[in-house]
């Protein structure tokens, strides 16, 4: 009998399983672990063939799993105050503790860290390499204020990637090998290249794509962007969707209608991903885009050490005002948005101390509502089921009325 | 000779009245003024471009249409300076330059732009690979491209020779600052906490060579005296030591600062400049060669062991932190520093601190429970 296809939902659940196994195995054999931010190179790290896991992305599983609330009673019981990023917290709790009933990960020989999405990332490793007493290999992307990442920070980044790439020789007493990081870069660019295809099939009427599924996904654009089964899964996710927007479906069952088509902008909240999908859901409104997923995609001139380092902080977050604007404008167009919803998440300075402006200029320029709500990634105190309800009401409202004008 | 308590309190009253002491010194010097955000900027190209660098440091006001930027959890520097922006307190400024350090000051850098358009912004990254050849390339490249904005807004070339001078003037500043601490060290009761703060503070809205010249005699002044002894000796840690009133609690308690690692302080002058190279070189190498320093990248972090040093060579009993609320880049150091300082048996308070404050008060009790535990 045939073997029937796994489907990426299936694959999706294995890969991540795998994923957390063969780290743990790889500690118990007594190889090295690293710790990297969830936008680092990971191709320098994947070139080395280190075993790598990536906390942002551990932190979210946990948060998810409603195991957060312990981890960060114990990063707050040492010091750390509430105010400081809850990926952060859950993380620097985990690392002391390195127990939590909702997923185990083992503890690193190295960090390593990349601040193209925020500063806070920095001074969080810093942390752990000095409370490990390990070594951290660090990578700055320069904030990009002008209109375009300038050359004189891709040439400072190259010489940042030279010695990053001298400190894993030393640290592994491996050669670094260039051929590897072509072969690298090149799967890093087809899962980032399959990520992109499949999500923005979001753009089609209705979409076949239930924007929150892409939450789900993208642990994997996180953790193995630069392995070949990164592109597979995508490609495989890609041309289910395909299909299914080509049998005229929509994002859920049939008779659900998809009637509103919103972008989230900002991270998911992962201890009320339920609650904030059903009451959008209920209400007939799916998310069809979402600026956070985007950041995934990396897409770069495979041949060039300066095209990598350009594309790592070029990305949305590490970007002007003007270029937010430019872009959620430009989804608003592509996806045929009829609202936006901001999340203004308590964790995280960099995404909401632009996000009252950048919601302004896009409504001055789209016309499209907007609502903005308090929430946060993983530290369950902030949100409010009732704040939620009533700010996703008002914008249904706004929606339905210009619905019926057009 | 020179009044020194005369010029301490003219000093102390310059830092109070940063308004009319702005105004003052431009009137002085016909000059035009140029905001600085903090932190590390680079007021020597400021000051080459013929402008009158001011330093911006928040404080005390109602805020009112920081709001329509800043949601309630970012850090009062920053509200206070853009609300100042907004509602026409700095007017007077023909710009502002804001350093990419934290989170908050990459976001306020882009907001700017909208807040107060009529003030143009100036951003500048610093590198945080500062030690390798390339970040120290980077910097100088960054400070030239500070140089060339700073051209454009003034329409008048910035010679080199000019940045040369300037970087004279602030390496005199800093080697003064250098032995201004030392000296209010020894005389803590001449320079109570809030005094000696003042004294540092009006640096900020005056020219540097007066300010500098003021210091000298001051210092050459208060040297002669017989050194003093305070009740108590801490060091201070943070980015600013204010609000100024709750300085006067640690002198009404027999405290007094006696050195410190503050953003606005020493962290600016406590690194010496290399003897090698052009100025902007030696400004990246003083970049490159800070310890310590919150935001500047650093895996050992030697913070904690700066202040164990600083304790036992100033005879302190303490370390107070004075953390500026919703400041996370400092808060990220407190665990550590807590731990180190711990381990090593010195007393440490943990303020949390926010300079719209309109009632310290709250604070006093844990002061003074302080003072109780150190003597
Ligand atoms: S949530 Fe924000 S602050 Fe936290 S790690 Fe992510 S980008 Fe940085
Ligand atoms: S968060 Fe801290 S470093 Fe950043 S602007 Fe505020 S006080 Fe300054």
């Amino acid at each position: 009998m045939a073997e029937k296809k796994m489907t990426s939902k299936q694959m999706l659940a294995a890969m991540q399983a795998k994923h957390y196994d063969d780290a743990m195995k790889a500690k118990a054999e007594g190889k090295p672990v690293v710790w990297s931010a969830s936008i680092g190179m990971q191709e320098l790290l994947e070139t080395m063939d280190l075993t790598v896991v990536y906390p942002e992305n551990h932190a979210a599983a946990i948060g998810a799993r409603k195991c957060a609330p312990e981890l960060i009673a114990n990063a707050e019981g040492r010091g750390y105050s509430t105010d400081l990023c809850s990926y952060a917290r859950v993380n620097i709790g985990y690392a002391d503790l390195a127990n939590s009933p909702a997923q185990n990960i083992p503890l690193p020989d190295m960090v390593f860290c990349c601040d193209n999405l925020c500063h806070t990332v920095m001074k969080w490793y810093e942390n752990l390499a000095k409370a490990l007493n390990i070594p951290m290999i660090h990578i700055h992307t320069p904030f990009v204020y002008e209109d375009d990442v300038p050359q004189r920070s891709v040439e400072y980044m190259r010489t940042e990637v030279e010695y990053a790439i001298k400190q894993l020789e030393e640290l592994t007493g491996k050669k670094f090998d260039y051929d590897r990081l072509a072969e690298v870069m090149h799967s890093s660019n087809q899962t980032a290249y399959w990520w992109k295809k499949a999500y923005s099939l979001g753009m089609k009427n209705p979409s076949p794509l239930s924007g929150f599924d892409m939450f789900n996904y993208m642990a994997v654009a996180v953790c193995m962007r630069g392995k070949p089964e990164g592109a597979e899964l995508f490609q495989l996710w890609h041309d289910e969707l395909a299909a299914k927007s080509e049998a005229g479906l929509g994002p859920w069952k049939e008779g659900e209608e998809e009637l509103y088509r919103v972008m989230w902008d900002g991270i998911a909240c992962w201890p009320n991903l339920s609650f904030t999908f059903k009451t959008l859901k209920k209400n007939g409104i799916n998310m069809v885009c979402s600026t956070y997923p985007d950041i995934w995609n990396l897409q770069y001139d495979e041949t060039s050490i300066n095209a990598l380092c350009a594309e790592y902080a070029r990305h949305y977050a590490n970007r002007n005002l003007k270029y937010s604007v430019d872009i959620i404008s430009k989804h608003v167009e592509e996806y045929k948005l009829d609202g936006i919803i901001y999340h203004s998440n308590r964790s995280c300075k960099l995404m909401d101390f632009r996000t009252y402006e950048i919601q302004r200029q896009v409504q001055e320029r789209t016309g499209v509502p907007s609502v903005i709500f308090d929430g946060d990634q993983t530290d369950p105190r902030i949100f409010s089921e009732a704040q939620y309800e009533t700010r996703i009401q008002a914008l249904l409202e706004v929606m339905a009325a210009r619905k019926e004008g057009k | 000779m020179a009044d020194y308590k005369a010029l301490i309190s003219e000093l102390t009253r310059i830092a109070s009245t940063p308004d009319k002491s702005i105004a003052e010194s431009m009137k002085e010097t016909g000059k035009e003024a140029f905001g600085c955000f903090p932190l590390h900027t680079p007021e020597e190209l400021v000051y080459a471009a013929g402008y009158l660098p001011v330093g911006l440091w928040g404080g005390k006001t109602d805020l009112k249409l920081s709001d329509k930027f800043l949601q309630g959890f970012c850090c009062t520097i920053i509200k206070a300076n853009l609300e100042f922006g907004m509602n026409g307190t700095y007017k007077m400024l023909k710009g502002v330059i804001i350093p990419a350090l934290c989170d908050t000051l990459k976001c306020v850098s882009e907001n700017w732009i909208y807040a107060c358009p009529d003030i143009p912004v100036i951003p500048i990254v610093y590198p945080m690979l500062r030690k390798i050849e390339g970040g120290e390339k980077y910097c100088v490249e960054e400070f030239r491209h500070v140089q060339k904005r700073l051209e454009e807004i003034s329409g008048r070339a910035i010679p080199d020779k000019a940045i040369e001078a300037a970087f004279i003037v602030y390496e005199d500043y800093r080697a003064t600052m250098r032995e201004f601490v030392r000296v209010a060290s020894d005389h803590p009761l001449t320079f109570d906490a809030k005094t000696r703060h003042l004294v540092i503070k009006a640096a900020y809205f005056m020219d540097k060579i007066k300010y500098t010249y003021i210091v000298k005699d001051i210092i050459n002044e208060v040297k002669q005296l017989p050194k003093e002894k305070a009740q108590l000796r801490i060091i201070a840690s943070g980015i600013v030591s204010e609000p100024v009133e709750l300085l006067d609690i640690l002198t009404e308690n027999g405290i007094a600062i006696v050195g410190d690692d503050l953003s606005q302080e020493s962290r600016n002058w406590r690194t010496p400049a290399r003897k090698e190279g052009t100025a902007l070189e030696k400004m990246a190498g003083m970049i490159a060669d800070q310890k310590g320093d919150t935001f500047l990248y650093e895996q050992e972090k030697y913070k904690g062991a700066m202040l164990i040093d600083q304790v036992k060579n100033e005879a302190a009993d303490g370390v107070i932190y004075f953390q500026m609320k919703f400041c996370d880049p400092e808060e990220f150091d407190y665990p550590i520093v807590k731990k180190e300082l711990e381990a090593a048996g010195i007393p440490l308070l943990y303020l949390e601190v926010d300079q719209l404050l309109d009632s310290v008060e709250q604070l006093r009790t844990r002061i003074q429970s302080f003072a109780e535990l150190l003597v």
